[in-house]
C-alpha cells in the first residue's frame, strides 16, 4: 500500500547516550510521483475544503505530521 | 506591476502567547530557505528563463510574498504584547537589543539575510532544479517548526504553507518537463 511516509531502522549502539529512536521516518509527498499532472484530476468539492487543504486536488494533498503515527486518517 | 489585495492568502490565528515560536518562525522570514529568498529568486530568474515558464515563476514568486506576510503576521502576533523580560526568556534578547519588537530579515539564529542564499545561473535546468530543491527545503523547515509548535491554530496555517511548497515543487517539476520536450528542436532529416 502506498504511503507518504517511509520508515527505516538506524543502527543502535549499546553505548548510545540517549534512549534510542529505533524507527525513523521521512516524508515522500505526492509531487515525487505524479509526473506531469493529468488533465481533469478530481478536485475537492467545495472551495472551502480546497482552501483548508492548501490545494485544489486531493491527489496533491500531503498530511503532516504522519497520520499513521498520530493514529488519524488525515484532517 | 502588482495589484495588492488587503487580506492574507490564508487566515492566521495564534492561540497562545509564545514568543519562542516567533524565534523559530523567523527562519522562514529571513532564512536561506525562507519565503523572502524564494520570492526574490523566482522573480529574478523569470527574465532569462525560456518564455514557456516565465509565467510560472511570476505566479509562484508573487505567491511567496503572500506567504512572507503570513509569516510576518505570525511573528508580529507572537511578540507584539510580550514584555522585554518575556522576549529575553524566549531567547529573543539579542533581537530586542537591536530591533525592539520590529521584524528583521534574519534566520532563527540571528544571521542577517544575504543575496548569496539565492542563485540565478542562467541555465534553465540548473535554475529550475534549484527552485525544486528550495521548495523541498522549505517544506522540511515547515515540518520541523510544526514539530516544535503546540499551537493548533498556528499549526493550521503552517500546514497550509507546507502544502503550498508541495504544489510549487510539483509545478517546477512540470516546468522541467516542458523544457525537456523537443518541440523547439532543430530536426535534420
Amino acid at each position: 500500500m502506498f504511503t507518504q511516509y517511509k520508515y527505516w531502522q538506524p543502527y543502535v549502539s549499546p553505548f548510545d547516550p540517549c534512549p534510542p529512536i529505533r524507527v525513523k521516518s521521512y516524508n515522500t509527498p505526492p509531487q515525487l510521483y505524479l509526473g506531469f499532472q493529468p488533465r481533469g484530476l478530481p478536485q475537492f468539492s467545495t472551495a472551502k475544503e480546497a482552501l483548508f487543504h492548501g490545494t485544489l486536488w486531493p491527489a496533491l494533498f500531503s498530511p503532516y505530521p504522519d497520520p499513521q503515527i498520530r493514529g488519524e486518517e488525515d484532517e | 506591476m502588482w495589484y495588492y489585495e488587503k487580506k492574507l492568502q490564508y487566515p492566521v490565528r495564534v492561540s497562545t502567547c509564545n514568543p519562542r515560536l516567533a524565534k523559530f518562525l523567523i527562519e522562514q522570514y529571513g532564512g536561506a530557505d525562507g519565503e523572502l529568498a524564494a520570492a526574490l529568486r523566482y522573480l529574478n530568474q523569470r527574465y532569462t528563463i525560456p518564455d514557456k515558464v516565465v509565467g510560472l515563476l511570476n505566479d509562484i514568486g508573487t505567491e511567496e510574498f503572500a506567504h512572507l506576510e503570513m509569516i510576518a503576521t505570525m511573528v508580529y502576533k507572537l511578540t507584539k504584547d510580550a514584555s522585554p523580560e518575556q522576549l529575553r526568556d524566549a531567547g529573543l534578547g539579542d533581537h530586542y537589543a537591536d530591533h525592539d519588537r520590529a521584524l528583521f530579515y534574519h534566520n532563527a539564529a540571528g544571521v542577517p539575510f544575504t543575496a548569496t542564499y539565492i542563485q540565478a545561473k542562467g541555465d534553465p535546468i540548473a535554475d529550475l532544479y534549484e527552485d525544486i530543491a528550495a521548495e523541498e527545503k522549505a517544506r522540511a523547515t515547515y515540518q520541523w517548526i510544526i514539530d516544535m509548535s503546540d499551537d493548533p491554530d498556528l499549526n493550521d496555517a503552517l500546514k497550509f504553507l507546507r502544502e503550498r511548497e508541495i504544489v510549487h515543487s510539483q509545478r517546477f517539476r512540470e516546468a522541467v518537463e516542458i523544457l525537456k520536450e523537443d518541440r523547439g528542436k532543430k530536426k535534420y532529416f
